[in-house]
């Protein structure tokens, strides 16, 4: 099951395809009758009152859809590959994702980015909420925002990252990092074996969002 | 010693389900009205606000709720709060769409 | 306002209870930590959240804690950090 759960967070990298399997489906699946209604009274009045337009939600929906972890993945194919980019990426974190990506974080929250190493290894959360890198990459998935993984994973790291199929060797350090406040984190991942003489663009396919909050590694080629 | 229904490190609790949710137009929608409601410069209350507000729902709800259920009560909570809307106005917007919900 | 504490700093996260917003959580009060990284000042959520400004801006800090302080027992190389607003913490000797 992990490793289905790795494809399928793998898949989540296509784009280019106009039927996308990925976007959203099912009006209202899930969601009660109550819900609907409210979120369609909220929206109705709050446009008939010019609060916003209509087109104003069309385009937050279109910036958000627009982060995804791809982009992440490409900051850090960047990040492997060129040592001096690596080094700006860590010391002032939004100013070298926005020149690499073109992306504007301006009025986002602040970010930094932590160094996964053959040391140490972070994981990252927010207990309190669901706190997450949204403006690189994208709506954290359902199990971030779980009451178990919010409440686990402070308390027996090891045994969640198992359930990821994860397993760190007892003697690196895991640092379980709770996004308490106006800080959102990225993992840099580790970059494995077998990829030394990748491109850019082939260690982007590699790199998963899973990867870049913690949860997994970053498998090589030869699986 | 009080703790909030959210503050959840360490609380027992069972194994992570890691089935992917596709998200769904309400989803969407919610996401949207949250993120130009708090904006940072065109908004009218803050994402702290929007914590605050999902926090003070009762145990039960939190826990029933999907997360942009939440989220669309707690929307709701505040522009009443900051009178962008009057309890008036949701109540017969309200009544008139589950009106025409069950005409149909 | 200029931070009171510096990298390396002993701190001890406040055991406190308010029934208001906050950014502490439960699980980290009482609970001693050393200070990994100051990050700035910034607006205070407990403020914020009330539609008030959050002024004065409150310094805020990465804080390191070792798992066996926050749980009780021991899990090989574990480590939590959290951010956590000054007026939370105080020196720990």
């Amino acid at each position: 099951m992990p490793a289905d759960h790795h494809h399928h967070d793998h898949t989540h990298h296509d784009h280019g395809d106009a039927h996308d399997p990925h976007a959203p489906v099912n009006e209202a699946h899930g969601v009660s009758e109550e819900s609907a209604l409210l979120e369609r009274a909220l929206r109705e009045l709050l446009i008939e009152k010019n609060v916003f337009g209509a087109d104003d939600l069309r385009r937050q929906i279109e910036l958000t859809e627009s982060r995804t972890p791809e982009l992440g993945a490409r900051v850090v194919a960047r990040a492997w590959t060129d040592p001096q980019y690596k080094a700006r990426l860590l010391a002032e974190p939004k100013a070298a994702i926005e020149s690499l990506l073109g992306i504007d974080l301006n009025l986002t929250p602040e970010l930094t980015v932590v160094e996964n190493t053959a040391a140490r290894h972070h994981v990252i959360c927010c207990t309190l909420c669901s706190c997450y890198p949204r403006a690189v990459l994208g709506i954290p998935p359902a199990w971030y925002k779980s009451p178990e993984y919010r409440a686990r994973v402070v308390r027996e790291p090891r045994a969640v990252l198992g359930e990821f199929g994860t397993r760190v060797p007892d003697d690196v350090e895991i640092r379980v990092v709770d996004s308490t406040a106006d800080m959102r984190y990225i993992v840099l991942p580790l970059r494995p074996a077998g990829t030394e003489r990748m491109n850019e663009d082939e260690l982007v396919t590699l790199i998963t969002r899973d990867s870049m909050i913690g949860v997994s590694v970053v498998s090589g080629p030869s699986r | 010693m009080t703790r909030g229904v959210h503050d959840l490190g360490g609380q027992p609790a069972g194994p992570v389900d890691l089935a992917e949710h596709e998200r769904t137009f309400f989803d969407q929608r919610v996401d949207a009205m949250m993120r130009l409601l708090a904006h940072p410069e065109q908004g009218h209350y803050t994402v702290d606000a929007m914590r605050r507000a999902i926090e003070s729902l009762p145990r039960d709800e939190y826990f029933a709720l999907g997360y942009y259920e939440r989220w669309v009560r707690a929307i709701r909570q505040l522009v009443v709060e900051k009178g962008l809307l009057t309890e008036d106005e949701l109540d017969r917007k309200l009544a008139a769409l589950r009106a025409e919900a069950h005409r149909a | 306002m200029k931070p009171s504490f510096a990298p390396g700093d002993k701190v001890k996260v406040r055991a406190a209870e308010v029934s208001t917003h906050c950014r502490t959580p439960h699980y980290l009060r009482g609970k001693r930590g050393v200070v990994a990284r100051v990050f700035g000042a910034f607006p205070n959520p407990e403020e914020l959240a009330y539609h008030r400004l959050g002024i004065p801006y409150q310094p805020l800090y990465q804080i390191e804690f070792d798992f066996a302080e926050v749980w009780g027992r021991t899990e090989r190389a574990t480590v939590i950090t959290a951010d956590l607003f000054q007026h939370w913490l105080e020196r720990d000797r």
